[in-house]
């Protein structure tokens, strides 16, 4: 479906060239610490700027392994672009991501993931979820030559890059054929719809295991509490999604022609968006509160507007009616006693996911406890990902989380930490 | 990954980049600090005799060139060599030394032409425990007022008869500098050599004013209402340091000379191809003042990539590869033949190649109704010029005629062997038995 093609196309060569060329290579360059892997920004443009972005694609995936995702749902406005010294400068930021895109597709077509295993340590770890967390702990602790086994309850990786992000973000597969790659480094086995408290159990892991790291991501949706939220149409936006990211015929999505999405973050974009593309006549996103206050950044707002989607501030749901199936639904202005309803003939519901079980571990806020290493309160047990405390819940800060997390493991099982 | 690690003169570095004699090299800290960031070597800021150091000016030192984006093209100073004691500086690098002995450290030198002068500070300078020591007979402001510097460099007898003090006082490499301010380079380049210098290393910076303040009517950068010649280095001289390295490589009396390349340097590219020209290593300076010490990175993960896809397992492997490609003029083949030839899916019709060629060279190329450009292939003499002022990489390329291919624009048909000036029928001197063997 043309619809869905690509958000931000590849950069050509000329592109890339041009791209790069404006780049200041700055000093302790703020970019880069604005990315939440730290990726050496200046280093890999200059490498892009000089003719090789193979080398260049290694700058990134040192840091960041999943970089070729990253470069693609990063919501760059808020993170290394925003940064950037010519965002002051002119308004208009050196194209990092995009630039990302264009040194690890290159590298990534060119042949297999470039890291090499260290000498076998005898070491064997659990990974329990194959999402970038995940995936990403995995990969460092494989490169450190220890034996890594990674669980997940789904019947295939990813997690959210392969269920959750927006189809236009990641086309043409991407998301599965980055973990085929990523695993091309050896020593990591996957073990495919085995969840954790049910075919699992942390007991048994850390028993079996020397270490076990949780990159669990948030299973639970929450809910809005008021009348008509069982109605036969009214669905939760992740689940929504993850049947459009895995269906083969998009016509088969059930799609209703007057949608309201409620929520004000990714997930609610995304799934507005991907609704409007599937030929909704009319999508209206509901936020409860101001648009300065909405998470969704200005660019990924500007993109729902662009795509035709009405945004609606200061709008919190009341009740959801209809027989048997969703009709319509009433607001009430936020804060007065001022109502107002829609037409609706299906609600998607994106007001944020929240963590699946705890499994004994101490929590912070609605997610298990985790010090700046990932160490969680029961030892030998690690976390990291949208799970854990601390961080945004990106893609990107998975990747860091994980890499980290592995990176202390390693210390720890190598008797350094 | 591709072993980068050279040997010039013996001295080994983990990679052939070094910092050239200048700022970034004039302390203890610049040096630890290029060190730790992975420079393979420095030359440290050029020293002078004991007792009162030179004094510096303490208004702008630098002008400089900028392309579009306020890129630094070039770079010119009128600093002079280090303001710090000697005994400050050698006891420095003799720390540093002690602390990198895996590091290249040589030592740069300037002082008065005299032998005994040259004895006392070479007697310091070995007692630091550094690698070497370059003589700069290049600094072509200040210094070169008082008799040192470019002043010793243009003149080959005092190069050669320093180079020969040197050569009796010191047991280590000698590396003599080079001035580019000279009409033929190979002139100090031999007097160097049969002075008994291990290597040169060249080019030291070029005369040169790079703006005027109209509003003062001095030249920049100015010094209190009045402005000096300064020297100009950066990427804007790498082809003319490049073109000297070469002669020097290529000429029959001064090949096989080590060469460490210095001009421009910013890139990997830069440094692999005056390394195929046959310098041993680089000297950077304009690059790391403009970037940093952390551009070294590029340096390293570049030329180590090329070294990869190219199957070269250490630099030797191609230093000097292309200088057997080097040639006089009369030697090229008059008879090769290649047309330019635009990409359209690339072309984004600007019209500049048209400009170009149309205004200044050939007409050779067509504007269509709808800007879209093509070369004529009967009026196209190859010149290159639209190649060079494309906005776009790879959009015009130089198509080569094949041996039997007919030339629209001359009507000849490119034969199977070559013919230059040397044997060309225009040419009065030629040897005509050339064109009757090819039946004309
Ligand atoms: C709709 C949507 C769109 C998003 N868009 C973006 C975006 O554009 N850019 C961005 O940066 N971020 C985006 N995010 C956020 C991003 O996807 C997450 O922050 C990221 O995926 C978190 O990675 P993770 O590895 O912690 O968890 P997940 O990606 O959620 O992976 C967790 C994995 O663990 C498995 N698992 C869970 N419980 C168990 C169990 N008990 N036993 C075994 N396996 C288990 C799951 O099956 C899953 O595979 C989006 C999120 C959503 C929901
Ligand atoms: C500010 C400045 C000071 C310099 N001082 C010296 C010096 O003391 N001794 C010397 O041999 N060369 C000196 N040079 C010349 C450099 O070592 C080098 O030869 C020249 O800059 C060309 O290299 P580049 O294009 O990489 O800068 C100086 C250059 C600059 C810019
Ligand atoms: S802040 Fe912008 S200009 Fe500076 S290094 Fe980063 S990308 Fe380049
Ligand atoms: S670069 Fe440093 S020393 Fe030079 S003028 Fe600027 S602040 Fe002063
Ligand atoms: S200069 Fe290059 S881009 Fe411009 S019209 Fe000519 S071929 Fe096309």
């Amino acid at each position: 479906m043309a619809n869905f093609a690509d958000l931000h196309p590849p950069l050509s060569d000329h592109e890339a060239l041009v791209a790069a060329d404006r780049c200041y290579f700055c000093h302790d360059a703020p970019c880069m610490e604005a990315c939440p892997t730290t990726i050496d920004i200046p280093l890999f443009i200059r490498q892009i700027a000089t003719h090789t972005p193979e080398a260049a694609a290694r700058t990134i995936l040192t840091q960041n392994i999943l970089g070729g995702m990253c470069a693609r749902v990063c919501p760059v406005e808020t993170l290394c672009e925003e940064a950037c010294v010519r965002m002051s400068a002119e308004e208009q930021p050196v194209e990092i991501g995009r630039l990302q895109r264009f040194a690890t597709d290159r590298l990534m077509a060119a042949g297999p993931q470039p890291f090499e295993r260290a000498a076998s340590t005898g070491k064997r770890i659990a990974v329990i979820g194959a999402g970038p967390a995940g995936l990403s702990c995995a990969h460092r602790l494989a490169m450190y030559g220890h034996e890594v086994t990674v669980y997940d309850a789904r019947s295939k990786p990813g997690g959210l890059n392969e269920f959750g992000i927006a189809s236009y973000k990641a086309v043409d597969g991407f998301a599965a054929r980055e973990v085929e790659w990523l695993l091309g480094i050896g020593g990591i086995t996957l073990e495919l719809g085995k969840a954790l408290g049910k075919d699992l159990s942390l007991d048994a892991l850390t028993e079996e295991y020397d270490a076990v790291f949780l990159g669990l991501g948030l299973t639970d949706t929450n809910k809005l509490g008021i009348p008509g939220e069982e109605l036969e149409g009214v669905v939760d936006a992740v689940d929504w999604i993850a049947d459009l990211r895995q269906a083969e015929d998009l016509s088969t999505v059930p799609v209703g022609n007057d949608v309201v999405v409620i929520g004000g973050g990714m997930t609610a974009i995304d799934a507005a968006v991907q609704a409007k593309l599937l030929g909704a006549e009319s999508v209206t996103l509901a936020y409860r509160r101001r648009r300065e206050d909405m998470p969704a950044s200005r660019f990924e707002q500007d993109l729902a507007a662009s795509k035709g989607i009405c945004l609606l501030f200061n709008a919190t749901p009341a009740e959801i009616r209809g027989e048997g199936a969703v009709a319509e639904i009433e607001f009430t202005r936020t804060g007065t006693d001022a109502r107002f309803t829609l037409t609706a003939d299906q609600v998607m519901k994106a007001i944020g996911q929240k963590l699946g079980a705890a499994l004994g571990l101490e929590t912070d806020g609605r997610k298990i406890a985790v010090d700046g290493t990932g160490r969680t309160s029961r030892e030998g047990v690690w976390a990291g990902g949208d799970c854990a405390s601390g961080g945004e819940d990106l893609t990107v800060t998975a990747v860091a989380e994980g890499r980290d997390a592995a990176e202390d493991i390693h210390a720890k099982l190598m008797g350094e930490g | 990954m591709a072993d980068l690690t050279t040997d010039f003169l013996g001295i080994k570095s983990p990679n052939p980049f070094w910092l050239a004699s200048a700022p970034p090299t004039d302390k203890e800290y610049n040096v630890r600090r290029a060190f730790e960031a992975g420079w393979g070597g420095v030359v440290w800021k050029t020293l002078g005799e004991a007792g009162p150091p030179v004094v510096n000016v303490s208004g702008p030192r630098y002008g400089a060139i900028h392309g579009p984006d306020r890129r630094l093209l070039g770079l010119n100073n009128i600093e002079l060599i280090t303001d710090r004691p000697l005994e400050v500086n050698l006891e420095e690098i003799a720390r540093v030394k002690a602390d990198y002995p895996d590091r290249a450290l040589v030592v740069s030198l300037m002082v008065p032409y005299d032998e005994k002068a040259w004895q006392e500070i070479l007697a310091r300078v070995e007692e630091t425990n550094a690698d070497g020591v370059e003589l700069n007979f290049g600094c072509p402001h200040g210094m070169a007022e008082r008799g040192m510097g470019s002043a010793v460099g243009q003149v080959p007898e005092y190069v050669e008869q320093i180079t020969r003090w040197v050569k009796k006082h010191y047991q280590r490499p000698c590396i003599v500098k080079l001035t580019p301010n000279i009409t033929n380079i190979l002139a100090p380049a031999r007097a160097a050599k049969n002075g008994g210098a291990d290597a040169v290393s060249l080019i030291n910076t070029i005369n040169s004013i790079t703006s005027v303040d109209l509003d003062n009517m001095a030249p920049e950068p100015t010094i209190d209402g009045m402005g000096t010649h300064g020297g100009y280095c950066g990427p804007a001289v790498k082809p003319i340091a490049m073109n000297m390295v070469a002669e020097i490589a290529r000429s029959p009396d001064t090949a096989g000379l080590p060469i460490s390349g210095i001009g421009g340097v910013t890139t990997w590219r830069d440094a692999a191809e005056f390394m195929a020209l046959g310098a041993g290593n680089v000297q950077v300076c304009t690059a790391a003042m403009t970037y940093g010490f952390k551009v070294v990175q590029e340096l390293i993960s570049g030329l180590s990539q090329w070294m990869d896809e190219k199957g070269y397992g250490s630099t030797a492997d191609f230093v000097g590869a292309a200088v057997p490609k080097v040639t006089d003029w009369q030697n090229l083949n008059l008879d090769y033949v290649t047309k330019a030839e635009i990409d359209q899916d690339l072309c984004i019709k600007c019209g500049r190649c048209y400009a170009a060629c149309e205004d200044t060279s050939h007409q050779a190329i067509a504007m269509g109704e709808d800007r879209t450009f093509t070369v004529k292939d009967e009026e196209c003499v190859a010149c290159n010029l639209c190649v060079n002022v494309c906005p776009v990489e790879g959009c015009i390329t130089m198509r080569e005629l094949r041996p039997g291919e007919l030339d629209p624009r001359t009507g000849m048909t490119i034969p199977e062997d070559k013919r230059t000036w040397l044997q060309h029928p225009n040419n009065p001197g030629a040897d005509p038995l050339a064109c009757i063997v090819r039946g004309q």
